[in-house]
């Protein structure tokens, strides 16, 4: 799956980037240093932006496109930060069959944002997910750790609402 | 000494239904009647049984409590802790019988039952390392490095047979014998912890409840092909085993059982973790080791093999979590002991996850040969509400029929 990549400003602190080279400097005369680099960095930031990436292929001195290969192969490295509320669709079988394609659209319709994407004021974040073995209450959305379930198109709007309110 | 101790089970299973919350009330309500001295209570790996969790067991009475709520805490405690009163309505009813109740080895799910690598699962605390050595723990490594020369541990391992429970099947012997007899100036053993496969939960329980044999089992193989590093790849998603294993090997190096000069016999051999990112395909060694080195986890074509070329181009030798379980106790019991279980081509135990549906969900380990039919109707109970038993999925590649099962 194509990963989709932020184009939100980055907003790291002078003290991430502090944590940051300590991490790299922990792992420099490590030969495989680039996964738990990107893993420790992921844990700072949220997020791997590209401006966190070319610091780490600076400071390991490995070329960046070696680092991006990396960050885009694993399915745990994210290039876009999360929101506030990251909610996840599931598009496993069960809830696929039940119509969770068409929830997945109704959220990106109403939030302004594609899966995998933030908006722009850091409340919401929408992700696709594979089965969360919920399967009985099919189709379901997580927001954060709230699930809910039996789902349909009209109830969508009222989820958001009770998000954007709080 | 304690009078008695109250093992606590601490698998995935449990603990997702609030069995770390059962062991702080218990603490809690110990203390508050000053037995808190007398009453040991230990959290344990996964005892099997998942579908009952979560899952408390008092010994010396061996009582064995299923489904157990935070609520029903204080009742123990003061029935049974206190006033030595087993709380029959809380027991796994199996274990009843005329109002006496009989040992666990003799229920239906544990009776066919051999734990040979699931052997410390639900008896140690994982997260203590005088616990595994109390039950014989690194004296299959002691044995090996004072008193075996590295032909002898190769030897050992090619007479019992063991075969690499990752999937393939090949000979653990001669994959180490392979690795031996190339030279390098520098050798590794890796281990594979990337358990991805639907349903699968072996290596997890492994890695959960007695992460100390992997350890072992890790320092046995480098003294026998001559390797110096290791290397354990864990997926990410496996948390719990990650911070367990990762205490694990603190412990051992505090010891000594890792590092230089082990055992003062001038072996040294360290162990590190590295962590999966989410990939599927890192499950394949190639792209495993590719892993490891940092990069794209991409498999890449054989031969060379590992064992010629392995983790940075050198000779690698790679197996799974349940195969390493094994072979402390084939080093201790010997290859004979360990040959004389199972089948004519495949020796010893294997350890299956049951899911779906079927009546005790959980793991179980059974002598290879062992059919499924037997696994599935009397291990496992069978299938819910007396249905009948027609078809299943097998670690999600082969589909087998009822009929086939015999």
């Amino acid at each position: 799956m194509l990963k989709k990549i932020s184009n939100l400003p980055f907003k790291g602190t002078p003290e991430q980037e502090a944590q940051l080279k300590e991490v790299i400097k922990k792992h420099l005369d490590d030969p495989g240093a680039v996964m738990p680099v990107l893993q420790e960095a992921q844990d700072i930031y949220g997020y791997l932006p590209i401006e966190v990436q070319t610091m780490i292929a600076e400071g390991l001195n490995v070329p960046l496109e070696e680092v991006y290969g990396v960050s885009t192969f694993y399915s745990q490295f994210a290039l876009s930060p999360k929101g506030k509320y990251n909610i996840s669709v599931c598009l496993g079988t069960a809830c696929y069959v039940k119509g969770s394609g068409d929830i997945l659209n109704k959220l990106s319709e109403l939030l302004g944002i594609e899966a995998e994407e933030c908006t722009p004021d850091g409340m919401f974040s929408l992700t696709a997910c594979r089965c969360i073995g919920a399967c009985g209450l099919a189709p379901v959305i997580t927001v954060n750790d709230d699930v809910y379930g039996r789902l349909t198109v009209d109830d969508v709007p009222g989820i958001i609402g009770k998000y954007k309110d709080a | 000494m304690y009078r008695s101790n109250v093992l606590v089970c601490g698998g995935t299973g449990c603990t997702s239904s609030d069995s770390l919350k059962i062991v702080d009330k218990l603490n809690e309500e110990l203390k508050a009647k000053g037995l808190d001295k007398e009453v040991n209570v230990i959290t344990t790996g996964c005892f099997g049984l998942c579908a009952l969790g979560p899952i408390m067991v008092v010994y010396p009475e061996g009582s064995f409590y299923s489904m157990v709520k935070v609520e029903d805490i204080p009742e123990i405690v003061e029935e049974h802790l206190l006033k030595g009163r087993i709380v029959t309505r809380l027991l796994y009813q199996e274990t009843v019988e005329n109002d006496t109740v009989k040992s666990l080895n003799k229920t239906a799910f544990y009776a066919k039952q051999k734990r040979v690598a699931l052997r410390n699962c639900g008896v140690v605390d994982p997260e203590k390392i005088d616990d595994y050595i109390a039950q014989d723990g690194y004296a299959a490594l002691g044995k090996v490095l004072t008193e075996m020369t590295p032909e002898d541990v190769i030897q050992t391992m090619l007479d019992s047979g063991l075969r690499g429970r990752g999937g393939a099947g090949f000979p653990t012997g001669l994959k180490w014998k392979f690795a031996a007899g190339n030279q390098a100036d520098q050798k590794y053993v890796c281990c594979n912890a990337d358990e991805g496969d639907p349903g699968a939960f072996m290596d997890r329980s492994v890695l959960e409840g007695d992460p100390h044999v992997l350890i072992e089992a890790m320092a046995i193989a480098a003294y026998a092909i001559g390797a110096d590093k290791g290397r354990v790849y864990v997926r990410a998603e496996y948390p719990i085993a990650v911070k367990r294993l990762q205490i694990a090997i603190d412990q051992a190096r505090e010891y000594g059982l890792l590092g230089e000069d082990i055992f003062g016999t001038g072996f040294n051999f360290d162990l590190e973790l590295r962590l999966g990112a989410g990939a599927f395909v890192c499950g394949e060694e190639t792209a495993l080791m590719t892993s490891i080195e940092g990069k794209r986890g991409e498999p890449r074509p054989r031969p060379p093999f590992p064992a010629v070329k392995g983790l940075y181009q050198k000779p690698t030798i790679l197996n799974n979590v349940e195969t390493y379980a094994n072979i402390p106790q084939i080093i201790l019991k010997g290859a004979d002991w360990f040959a004389s279980m199972g089948t004519e081509k495949s020796k010893g135990t294997k350890v299956f996850a049951l899911g779906g549906k079927i009546e005790h969900t959980g793991l179980v380990e059974v002598p290879m040969g062992t059919t499924l039919r037997e696994i599935v109707e009397e291990i496992g109970g069978g299938i819910p509400n007396g249905k009948k038993f027609k078809a299943s999925i097998f670690l999600s590649t082969t589909i087998t029929s009822s009929k086939s099962a015999q």
